[in-house]
């Protein structure tokens, strides 16, 4: 089976306000999937669904092609967004509380406990209260209770919020060492940015619909339109530019006059790009040519605006 | 282990090892002790203050009349004047001065009688004082008629009238409010456990909301499971603390009992109900006789059934109330904003106390008493105060007892689902005060 998370037609409403309208999603096993959207998309909404924290009022999510059951919580690690501990109560004790919730023996949960903390380096802290750590180290021991009892599936909502850069590298490391072993992940976010290094996959919502999903290479190919940078070194750059102007569509350029470099961006009418480049060599050396390729953000901005002006 | 099973035991090593439940736990009977103790000494003392009262007699009557009795003793003047017995009275300190001045008749002597004291006389002396001018005034009138003082003295018999059931048993005056006593102290323990540990439950939901681990544990366990763990095991910790109340309290009132001597059998039935209105009862006159039918009436309150009915009425009344205390503490976000929510609670509670103790008390088996002993949110209270007269003919009819544990077995499903509903929706809800509109639309989420 390809996907281990399918969701058909899910819709959701609080009252008169829809938080998922009906989104489908197929999230591929053992990559990590950006769930991404601006505040009060329905990202979590739909992570509490898939949590069985809340139900849909229609339409079904499937985990490895069966319909969600209680059983299926073991089999799912989730860190949410409002994520907080007992203050008052010890470290260790709470970790072991948590674990057994989700199905760990005791001495399993010990065991791998011990081997965590002594991973993050955080064995001393065992027998402190919450209430002593700061809130950098409570996450740690958050994401560790996460990814305890090794699921097949890590919800990660926001997981970086609250880390220092030094620690959320450490997070983002083992998120995919995490993936490397063959855990699927989702990781929701309204920071795109964040995205790009790690998801494979990418949905948007936005206003409780999906409006994008796919792989983030082929949609980044679906959304780059033939548009490149171009940096050429030239006598009478003014001249040559007029006159490829006629022919294409020419944004953002200026020339140098004493360095003699001409920059522009182009976009041209297809993927041929041979005819382009064999014209400009005739002309000039090419100091650089490059294709620009949409960031997560752009994507999602222009599809936002796609959908506004349709509407 | 099965994760209610989990949630029961964190809940429970939570409550009991924080501190301040602990100060409580050990504190308290020594309070309470501590109270019963002072308010026994207070009386003793206030008791043992005889009034003294100055008796300066110029008449040939009630030469034998002031005889000194426990509390009120009598000092009598003689051949002096009505200025220097006042003076005297009030140098020696005395109560008052009572002066009846000489006269032909008893009438007129009495007619001319002055009580002098300092301030406004206590109600008990010139209860006292009357008392013996109008006993004898009777009897001097009845004389004048043609009533010896033998005869009079018949006449004065005291007489009680006989009572008894219509199956023949003796019955005892005031043995109702005895038994709504007993009853009405279990009464009052459920309704403070409700209160104390429903508050409990409130203030435990309301830290898992505000500490953010809530949306943790329910992507762990139904918010269903979390919140009856919560619930269970807050009430094994009220149930512990309880039960070492009950404990320390009975042998530190034993171990003073027997250092001190101070007679404690008196306070130890009303030290529990020293803050209920109960203590306006006044205590009857009882001979040793009839102090032993007490007894034996005490020992025949079904104490068995009681007990049994008290579990079922104690589980499910605190079930229902503290599962509304649960969907209170979800749908605020802090303690300060519980108010507007946890009176309506308390309001049935004190109804319940107040119905239980002015109208029950008097007459158990009334119009009033039985429909609060249905009412699902006072039949837990009220029903207990009945209870001790016993089921079936003179006591509680099957039926209702019947009735009110069915009315209260579906309103406890009922609550528990709807208290269920909010609750689940409200720990996810934060940063909005919440109106009993938006509970109402909670419901349908």
């Amino acid at each position: 089976m390809k996907n281990i998370l399918v969701a058909n037609n899910v819709t959701k409403k609080f009252g008169d306000q829809i938080a998922l309208n009906n989104v489908s999603l197929a999230i591929p096993r053992n990559c990590i999937y950006g769930l991404l959207g601006p505040n009060g998309a329905g990202k979590t909404t739909l992570i509490r669904i898939i949590n069985q924290i809340t139900y849909p009022d229609s339409g079904e999510v499937l985990l490895n092609g069966e319909l969600l059951q209680p059983h299926h919580i073991a089999l799912i690690g989730y860190l949410p967004e409002e994520r907080g501990l007992y203050k008052s109560m010890k470290v260790g004790e709470q970790a072991l509380y948590l674990a057994q919730l989700k199905g760990l023996s005791k001495s399993d949960a010990n065991k791998r406990l011990k081997h965590w903390f002594d991973k993050l380096e955080i064995g001393d802290w065992w027998n402190r209260k919450i209430q002593e750590l700061s809130k950098g180290m409570a996450q740690k021991i958050q994401f560790i209770v996460t990814v305890l009892h090794e699921p097949k599936l890590l919800i990660f909502d926001e997981p970086f919020s609250g880390f220092d850069p030094i620690n959320a590298n450490i997070i983002k490391e083992e998120i995919i060492k995490l993936k490397d072993k063959g855990t699927s992940i989702i990781f929701s976010t309204h920071r795109m940015e964040s995205v790009e290094e790690l998801c494979e996959y990418i949905a948007l919502l936005h206003n409780a619909e999906k409006i994008l999903d796919g792989k983030l290479e082929d949609i980044k190919k679906q959304y780059k339109n033939n548009m490149y940078r171009v940096g050429l070194e030239l006598e009478n750059g003014e001249n040559f530019l007029k006159q490829i102007s006629d022919k294409f569509d020419i944004t953002a350029s200026s020339y140098d006059m004493r360095k003699k470099q001409l920059d522009f961006t182009v976009q041209l009418p297809s993927d041929d790009t041979r005819s382009f480049l064999s014209l400009l060599s005739a002309e000039a050396s090419i100091n650089n040519f490059v294709e620009t390729i949409p960031t997560a953000n752009e994507i999602f901005i222009q599809t936002v605006q796609n959908i506004n002006s349709h509407e | 282990m099965n994760k209610l099973s989990l949630i029961i035991k964190r809940e429970y090593l939570a409550k009991v090892r924080n501190k301040s439940f602990v100060i409580m736990t050990f504190l308290s009977p020594i309070l309470m002790v501590g109270m019963i103790v002072l308010i026994a000494y207070l009386t003793k003392v206030n008791d043992s203050q005889k009034r003294i009262v100055a008796v300066f007699n110029e008449s040939d009557y009630f030469s034998t009349d002031f005889n000194t009795t426990e509390r009120t003793s009598y000092v009598f003047f003689k051949g002096i004047s009505l200025q220097a017995a006042k003076d005297s009275t009030l140098n020696l300190g005395f109560s008052g001065l009572l002066h009846i001045p000489n006269g032909n008749d008893l009438e007129e002597v009495t007619q001319n009688s002055f009580f002098y004291s300092k301030d406004a006389p206590s109600s008990f002396v010139l209860d006292r004082l009357e008392n013996i001018f109008e006993e004898r005034l009777r009897q001097r009138r009845l004389i004048d008629i043609g009533v010896s003082s033998e005869e009079f003295t018949t006449i004065n018999d005291h007489f009680e009238i006989n009572i008894a059931t219509f199956t023949g048993e003796q019955n005892l005056k005031g043995i109702n409010e005895m038994k709504a006593f007993v009853g009405g102290g279990f009464g009052y323990l459920i309704m403070m456990f409700i209160i104390i540990y429903g508050g409990f439950v409130m203030r435990s939901v309301i830290e898992e909301k505000t500490s953010r681990i809530i949306e943790v544990i329910i992507s762990s366990v139904k918010p269903f499971q979390l919140m009856l763990g919560k619930i269970i095991g807050t009430s094994l910790a009220g149930i512990t603390q309880f039960t070492i109340w009950i404990i320390s309290a009975s042998l530190l009132m034993f171990v003073i009992f027997l250092v001190s001597g101070i007679d404690l059998t008196g306070f130890s039935d009303q030290s529990a109900m020293s803050s209920s209105p109960m203590t306006s009862i006044s205590p009857l006159p009882a001979t040793s006789n009839t102090m032993q039918l007490y007894a034996l009436e005490f020992l025949q309150i079904p104490w068995f059934l009681l007990i049994s009915l008290f579990l079922v009425y104690f589980i499910l009344g605190y079930l229902i109330y503290s599962s509304i205390y649960a969907a209170i503490g979800a749908a605020v976000d802090n303690e300060t904003d519980t108010q507007q929510f946890i009176f309506p609670i308390i309001l049935p509670l004190m109804l319940a106390i107040y119905v239980g103790f002015f109208s029950v008390f008097s007459n158990p088996h009334g119009p009033i008493a039985i429909a609060f002993s249905l009412f699902p949110f006072t039949s837990p209270i009220v029903m207990l105060m009945r209870l001790p007269g016993g089921i079936g003919e003179g006591g509680v009819p099957l039926w209702q007892i019947f009735t009110s544990i069915v009315l209260l077995i579906v309103t406890f499903i009922g609550i528990v689902w709807l208290a269920a509903k909010i609750y689940r929706v409200g720990i996810l809800m934060y940063g909005k005060k919440p109106t009993y509109k938006e509970l109402y639309k909670w419901l349908k989420y």
